[in-house]
């Protein structure tokens, strides 16, 4: 522990290709106990991190999407409700005391545990990944605060449940809205930009080991400058790796051998109406003469 | 563990200070485990101190951009306490911000530059004293705002204004609604003393969204030592609130909603300046209402939407052609508010052809020429 090199190189085996910052953040997180807040484009590769992680540490991974209106009850816990109706129906003949009736539904087996309770009471520290944590609203957020700082969760019904492990926290956002100020200074930070192309090829090797070294080349230096263009939608990580499987499926070796079909499959990088009228043919047949 | 130099400890605390001291929130829990930090990981290795520190220190995209520069200021150059004195002081937003290393703090560097200019021009006062609480930032006319940190201070009013507006607007619409679902948690409750039949129901409140907001600047040549101040408004608003669209307009209109959803401040002040260049002089307020009723109203405008217009009213079009895009408007909207920073001025009189077209069409019409007509603003917009 303590060496980001080293690290560097168990996420790579983990399938991840991470920058040296990157390392280094990961490994404070570890170092520290803090959440780490992960920001930049979608299709940068933020959620990957978490999966990756969870490999490194060879844990699981609880994942919590989030979005607007996301409320405990699918957050943190949820009574069953169903089970609870049916052993209330049950024990009506049994005549016993309704404290008791009560004490056994609101019992430990009748709770959904949802993802952030769960990530807390997993024997062994998992890997809880707060996806998209600017999509949820303020409240959410709040309540985010207080369990990622207090471990632990109350229940009315149930009392305090404490945390038996800490799980590594990584949140993403894509500023979809401003998180809070208090979040962020709980959180470890890390900007993911775009890769650069020596990292983006490694990336594409990795997931096409099949593909070829002058192929993948021409693959990452078209998206790496269709990503200067004015774009809507900017193309990501995934949107290569899409384009370069498509690619492959084309049996050529170079971008030049079938330039007509290459557009074609252009349909994997440029995703709305607006980017494809922006990139036009000429722009094409330009960036695959300059990609070598 | 790994056993640290107390001397560069002590530079470690130097720098939090260094940052704390250019904006940066690195308080006494950072402090902390930075010390634990470096029992850990071996900081003498210089790379590696940047990366962690980076991450530990920084808790937005724009304190990310700056960390470099001045990490770099700190650790590699001795000069730094001149560095420190010399913001704040200086009238030139261009040469602090270099100094600095803060490219990303402007919006539209350019519009800051010329406020500032119009700042000298007009009036002096705005030079004068060291000191100067928040309270008198409050009521100083934009124009007048020359000093960086005097701009930056506003800035941060600015966009803690648009935040606190719309945790308002929610809460109340939370208090002011009742429910609809049934909440099954609590039904199931009150069941219990009832043998497990459901006889009092419970309702859970249902949550509604604030309201739709359309801001429509004006950003001519007229309005152009407010343009800045109130883009920052704007991109705070767009940011804050769930369903808020944003479109300049001169002599016509253009949507900037996503540039000011970009991150990168640096792109988007690449953006805004590319949305505004090349236009000609003159305001068409009639005709860019027109495009704005013809595109984009009907997805964008219903009965619950407020438009918010800033403008000077200074309007070189056709002021019936104007009053019937107003009218249009009106027809639509829920409200329609007006800001006019001219209304701050003593002796201003909304007499302008345009203006005069407009006012019969307003639910609201308020100065926006300083940060007290902005407060004054939030609790007028709850009103409506």
């Amino acid at each position: 522990m303590g060496d980001a090199i080293e690290f560097q190189k168990r996420l790579a085996e983990a399938g991840y290709i991470a920058e040296p910052g990157l390392a280094s953040a990961l490994e404070l997180l570890q170092i520290l106990g803090r959440p780490l807040l992960v920001e930049g484009d979608a299709g940068v590769g933020k959620t990957e991190i978490a999966k990756a992680l969870a490999r490194v540490f060879d844990t699981h991974l609880i994942r919590l999407q989030c979005y607007e209106g996301l409320d405990a009850s699918s957050a943190v816990y949820e009574w069953d409700y169903q089970r609870q109706l049916l052993v209330i129906k049950i024990r009506e003949t049994e005549d016993l005391p309704a404290e008791q009736t009560e004490r056994h539904i609101f019992s430990e087996s009748y709770l959904l545990k949802r993802p952030l309770l769960r990530a807390i009471t997993e024997p062994d520290p998992c890997v809880l990944l707060i996806d998209e944590i600017d999509r949820a609203d303020e409240e959410f957020e709040a309540y985010l605060l207080e369990v990622l700082s207090d471990f632990q969760i109350s229940i009315p019904e149930l009392g305090t449940i404490q945390a038996s492990s800490r799980p590594y926290v990584v949140l993403t956002s894509n500023g979809t809205r401003e998180i809070s100020d208090a979040l962020r200074r709980r959180c470890l930070y890390y900007y993911l930009e775009y890769p650069e192309f020596d990292k983006e090829l490694r990336i594409v090797k990795m997931h096409l080991p099949n593909i070829g070294n002058q192929l993948a080349r021409q693959v990452v230096a078209f998206v790496q400058s269709l990503r200067g263009f004015d774009l809507r939608k900017t193309p990501g990580i995934a949107e290569t790796l899409d384009w370069a499987t498509a690619v492959l499926q084309l049996d050529v070796d170079d971008l030049n051998d079938d330039p007509a079909a290459i557009k074609r499959l252009l349909v994997c990088v440029l995703k709305t109406r607006e980017d494809c009228a922006t990139v036009s043919d000429l722009d094409v047949e330009r960036l695959i003469a300059s990609s070598g | 563990m790994i056993d640290v130099p107390e001397r560069l400890t002590r530079r470690v605390a130097g720098f939090q200070a260094f940052l704390r001291g250019h904006g940066f929130r690195a308080g006494i829990p950072e402090a902390v485990d930075v010390l634990t930090l470096a029992q850990s990981v071996d900081i003498t290795d210089k790379r590696r101190l940047r990366a962690s520190l980076r991450s530990l220190l920084c808790s937005g995209h724009s304190d990310w951009t700056r960390f470099d520069d001045l990490f770099d200021a700190y650790w590699l150059r001795p000069n730094r306490t001149v560095l420190r004195e010399a913001r704040g002081y200086s009238s030139d937003g261009s040469r602090t911000a270099e100094i600095d290393g803060t490219r990303a703090r402007g919006l539209l560097g350019d519009v800051r530059q010329g406020a500032g200019h119009a700042g000298n021009v007009s009036g002096d006062n705005a030079a004068l004293g060291g000191a100067c609480s928040d309270e008198l930032l409050e009521s100083k006319d934009f124009r007048l705002l020359t000093r960086d940190d005097e701009l930056e201070a506003v800035e941060q009013l600015v966009a803690r204004l648009a935040m606190r507006m719309r945790r308002r607007m929610i809460r109340r619409q939370q208090i002011a609604a009742t429910g609809r679902r049934l909440h099954l948690r609590r039904t199931l409750r009150n069941s219990l003393q009832f043998g497990g039949t459901p006889l009092e129901l419970s309702f859970g409140r249902r949550r509604r969204k604030s309201p739709p907001l359309v801001l429509l600047l004006d950003v001519s040549r007229s309005m152009s030592i407010y343009t800045y101040m109130m883009l920052h408004f704007t991109r705070a608003v767009v940011r804050g609130f769930k369903r808020a669209e944003a479109f300049v307009f001169h002599t016509r209109l253009i949507s900037v909603t996503d540039a000011l959803m970009e991150q990168n401040m640096e792109r988007m002040r690449d953006r805004l300046t590319l949305i505004s260049s090349g236009w000609s002089g003159g305001t068409r307020i009639g005709e860019s209402l027109q495009s704005f009723n013809d595109d984009f109203a009907g997805q964008l405008v219903d009965r619950r939407t407020v438009v918010v217009i800033v403008s000077d009213g200074f309007d070189t079009g056709e002021p019936s052609l104007l009053s019937g895009e107003m009218q249009r408007l009106r027809a639509r909207a829920r409200r329609i508010v007006w800001l006019n920073p001219l209304l701050g001025r003593p002796g201003y009189e909304p007499t302008s052809a345009g203006m005069s077209a407009a006012l019969p069409w307003l639910d609201l019409f308020a100065p926006a020429h300083n940060l007290k007509s902005l407060l004054a603003l939030e609790a007028e917009l709850l009103k409506l």
